[in-house]
């Protein structure tokens, strides 16, 4: 049995264990791993999660006892102090001594610290560990706790700077990144793409300062001002250094291997170092001359490393990619291959659109027959496939400019299709996994889903970002084989919504139990499919969530939304925003008797959180007694109709915006659908209530209504499209019928209806076409199923009251006692209150 | 956070010292969940009407710690009975404790009997 000490126990290092055991299932080697942080590995490319969350363990790579299953020895805390190569022995800083047969040095990097004068003083940090993290947390509560208007700067504008700039910012203090060259992003982005960022990244709040040399910490004990020159000054009451890497090579140096001169551990594409018997992988090690600082090529070194030591003959490859994908604050940026020019060999091609902040630029090989690198900021979605076209040297369009900007006109597609790769191509880089070895369980061991090809092979479990690429390569190889791909619900359904929903129509099937023995497989079903039939039944016989309990989603089982510490909220519905004094006087004083936190919703009507699952019916109670009714905020349901003052009040007011959103809500109040739904009424085109913004919008215009539909806020804004123009009341009432009824009947579960807009084919023309001329003779259909909801529609709250069984009451927190949970704690939260936050 | 994770380990059947009478079947709702409060503990219980049987958990949710999982929703996932979280729809094998989405935690579980019409749950 051999011995393999590993010094330290980062990404790589633990990368190292991973592939180690996989190949030799723990026999042949005893293996301790020495790590000098408190825990075991964790994701340093995540890191910056850790400020929202502080959740160390969702960072972790693996738990302790992954390691005990292992049979590796896990000793953290534990420095190792010094190597003795002619003893094949280390020591640690508690003396204790340890023989190898072979030793892997996985050191990683600390932060580089610029020798600035004054850079010593208190409220500076670095940007590495949980540690570095907890204490500029910590200290940023100091400066908020003393002063309102904080500042922080970040030293340097490369990726984690700028993700650690966007988490101070959420923390609450004014925020600039200050870098030495003049731009972002140095090593991946060019002067044109750093300009679209920057742009991006003032938009979320982040002061941006280039080309800035700090020349001295300014401050007492703590620093107060960074200066850039005699008369500049940058005041800040924190500093984060994120300024790049050094190789840890202090042991190494110690022992006599060979270092660079600039730093790092020199190893040859063996990944072995002066001494045949001493490994070094990762950011510790100096390859062709290079740190690779990003964590694919370490993962290849540990991968190299262990094969090695297996006496197999893998070395690194002569080229490392470097290219990058990521997302800052929800701005995509990408960089791929030469993606500077560097090599000077190619002609770029860019486009740049500034209304949209996103620019992208391809590097193209002097006779346009390849693609050697490129930039991506804003919109990277080509990415995975520029990627493989420059991995590969595959055969680019005759107009390269169709890779960024499409195939406009002509029916081809510039890039054809995911199998066009070679089998060779690696598409998840993180684990190695090639497109040969995802095609191979497609067609050779018969898998079908995402989930079966990334248990075998481990793809798409490292960053994530081949998912889109490797959904792809199964589809095409289905589809290859004839077998048609289609979106069905999960493993208990072989049917799309839209066939279910013809299912359960046409065969009149009234319970889950029954759809599942007639038309799915097993006996239990799943939280998934639950749901989907929940609404169905609802959109098909105006069930409501008190029918079905079962199988509702957790906020329709208790028709109210459960919050962060298992609580609920408790919306009533305020049809179109208008609420008389009255009313607000009752709202008030069931907020105060059940000591509720009470706020204002986005869809302008009430809330109330905090209420304990055994008050839901207390105080829908109380709610329902004052003349009030479930808003159905909980519901994949129609939500608010917004609406504006409208010309009873507002001077420049074309039409009654108020009323008719009031006739509006209250026609759709209780309907269910694949996602929930909102509407917006304006008065006139100034689009006070934002309708536009809405699932479908209503807007006065001189000479009747236009009315657009698909709209949508949240994550991917969409405006709502024009469906018909200059209507009257009863039209738009007509065409908002057809348009939700043939919506509920043909979206996927959970699609709103901006992205149903989106993908159905021929887009709002096809719509129009539908419910304006009837192309489908479905509108009479779609009318009568309409009117039969509407005029079934029952408060389901009143329902769920009438109803309560005190023998099986739902609402109660446990089966065997009257108790409430005791566990639910709450803080003061200005004159309010929240939820405790775990500590 | 951890102190309440630790009120809480599995109990094999062949370990169980007292078996705790909880409440009558008919309280429990068919194919859903329920909590029963253990002495100073909250046990969930899910009635599997489907199948005929009964399993018992944590009802803490080992994610955000929040005293959730018997108002989840039941089900499986190839095969094996599943409890999702109403909270993120982390799930959980109801057989074994395991995480079924990957993450590192996971949920104790006890063992459940019926008998004449009431629900025990297995203690140490």
């Amino acid at each position: 049995m051999k011995t393999i000490l590993v010094i330290g126990n980062g990404m790589v290092g633990y990368k190292f264990c991973e592939k180690l055991m996989t190949k030799t299932n723990g026999v042949n080697y005893k293996v301790i791993v020495f790590g000098e942080e408190p825990r075991p590995a964790y994701d340093r490319v995540h890191l910056s999660e850790y400020f929202s969350d502080q959740d160390a363990e969702r960072l972790s790579m693996a738990p302790r006892s992954w390691y005990e299953e292992n049979n590796i020895e896990l000793i953290t805390n534990e420095r190792v102090t010094d190597i003795h190569r002619a003893s094949k022995t280390i020591t640690t800083i508690s003396d204790k001594e340890y023989t190898y047969d072979y030793l892997v040095l996985a050191t990683g990097s600390s932060a580089f610290v610029p020798p600035i004068p004054g850079i010593e003083k208190k409220g500076v940090f670095v940007y590495r560990t949980i540690e570095d993290l907890d204490a500029t947390m910590s200290y940023v509560e100091e400066i908020k706790k003393n002063k309102s208007d904080g500042k922080a700067a970040i030293l340097g504008g490369g990726l984690l700077g700028l993700e650690a700039g966007k988490a101070i910012i959420d923390m609450g203090l004014e925020t600039s990144v200050v870098e030495f060259a003049p731009r972002l992003m140095p090593r991946q982005l060019d002067n044109d793409a750093s300009k679209v960022l920057q742009r991006k990244l003032e938009g979320i709040g982040l002061d941006v300062l280039l080309s800035k040399g700090t020349q001295n910490i300014e401050g007492g004990d703590a620093i107060t001002g960074m200066r850039f020159s005699e008369d500049e000054v940058l005041p800040v009451d924190m500093l984060l250094v994120s300024a790049g890497i050094r190789p840890r090579d202090e042991l190494a140096k110690t022992c006599g291997l060979d270092v660079g001169t600039r730093g790092g551990i020199v190893v040859s594409n063996d990944m072995r170092t002066s001494d045949e018997n001493v490994f070094a992988i990762g950011e510790c090690a100096l390859l062709n001359h290079m740190i690779y600082g990003l964590v694919a090529p370490g993962y290849d070194m540990a991968g190299v490393a262990v094969d090695q030591i297996l006496g197999g003959d893998s070395l690194m490859p002569t080229s490392i990619d470097m290219s990058t994908k990521l997302k800052l604050s929800g701005i995509d940026v990408a960089s791929f291959g030469d993606a500077l020019n560097e090599a000077k060999e190619s002609e770029s091609i860019v486009y740049e659109n500034k209304f949209q902040g996103i620019y992208k630029k391809i590097n193209v090989s002097k006779d346009g027959k390849k693609l050697l690198g490129g930039i991506l900021v804003g919109d990277a979605s080509d990415y995975n496939m520029l990627h493989q076209i420059f991995l590969n040297g595959m055969k680019i369009p005759e107009n390269p400019e169709d890779l960024i900007l499409g195939a406009r006109g002509g029916e081809s597609a510039s890039f054809g299709s995911a199998l066009d790769l070679p089998d060779s191509a690696v598409v998840c880089s993180c684990e190695a996994v090639t497109k040969g070895a995802i095609c191979c369980k497609v067609n050779d061991e018969g898998m079908t889903t995402l989930k079966e090809v990334a248990g075998a092979t481990k793809a798409t479990t490292g960053c994530g970002g081949c998912k889109p690429m490797v959904t792809d390569l199964i589809n095409e190889s289905l589809k290859a084989q004839g077998v048609t791909v289609k979106e069905t619900i999960c493993e208990h359904f072989d049917y799309s919504r839209q066939e279910l929903y013809d299912i359960v129509k046409l065969k009149g099937i009234k319970t889950y139990a029954k759809l599942l023995s007639t038309h799915g497989k097993g006996k239990l079903g799943c939280e998934t499919c639950k749901p989907v039939a929940a609404s169905l039944f609802a959109s098909i016989y105006a069930d409501t969530g008190n029918d079905h309990n079962v199988i509702q989603d957790s906020n329709d089982k208790f028709l109210a939304n459960i919050q962060r510490n298992g609580t609920y909220s408790v919306v009533p519905r305020v049809a179109g925003g208008e609420i008389t004094p009255e009313q607000l006087i009752v709202l008030g004083q069931i907020g105060k008797k059940y000591d509720l936190y009470t706020k204002i919703t986005g869809g302008a009507r009430i809330d109330f959180f905090g209420a304990e699952l055994h008050e839901l019916p207390l105080i829908w109670k109380d709610l329902i007694d004052a003349g009030f009714e479930s808003g159905h905020a909980y519901g994949k349901s129609l939500r608010t109709v917004k609406s504006c003052v409208g010309s009873t009040w507002c001077r420049y007011g074309m039409d009654e915006s108020v009323s008719f959103a009031i006739e509006i809500e209250n026609r759709y109040k209780g309907l269910r659908s694949p996602h929930k739904i909102k509407g917006g009424v304006s008065g006139c085109i100034r689009e006070c209530a934002e309708a536009r913004g809405k699932d479908f919008g209503i807007i006065a215009v001189e000479g009747g209504w236009n009315l657009y539909i698909g709209g949508n806020g949240g994550a991917t804004p969409r405006h709502a499209e024009l469906l018909a123009e200059k209507i009257t009341n009863e039209e738009v009432i007509r065409y908002v019928d057809r348009f939700l009824m043939y919506y509920i009947k043909t979206a996927g579960p959970l699609v709103r209806t901006a992205a149903w807009l989106d993908k159905i084919e021929g887009g709002i023309e096809h719509v129009k076409d539908v419910v304006i001329n009837d192309s489908l003779g479905l509108c009479d259909q779609l009318d009568k199923d309409m009117a039969g909801l509407v005029n079934a529609y029952k408060c389901e709250w009143k329902e769920a009251i009438e109803n309560i069984n005190e023998q099986n009451n739902r609402f109660a927190h446990f089966v065997n006692s009257e108790e409430s949970d005791d566990t639910i704690e709450f803080v003061a939260l200005r004159d309010q209150k929240m939820p405790k936050l775990w500590a | 956070m951890n102190s309440i994770l630790e009120q809480y380990k599995t109990v094999p059947e062949s370990e169980v010292k007292t078996w705790f009478k909880a409440a009558p079947v008919s309280k429990f709702p068919e194919n859903g969940g329920a909590c029963v409060k253990v002495n100073d503990k909250q046990i969930a219980v899910f009635n599997f009407t489907a199948e005929g049987k009964w399993y018992a958990s944590q009802n803490v949710c080992p994610h955000k710690m929040e005293m959730v999982l018997s108002r989840g929703m039941i089900g499986e996932d190839c095969g094996t009975p599943k409890i999702a979280c109403p909270l993120h729809k982390k799930t959980f094998s109801l057989e074994t404790g395991e995480n079924l989405n990957g993450e590192d935690y996971s949920i104790a579980i006890f063992p459940v009997k019926i008998e004449e019409g009431f629900v025990y749950i297995g203690t140490h």
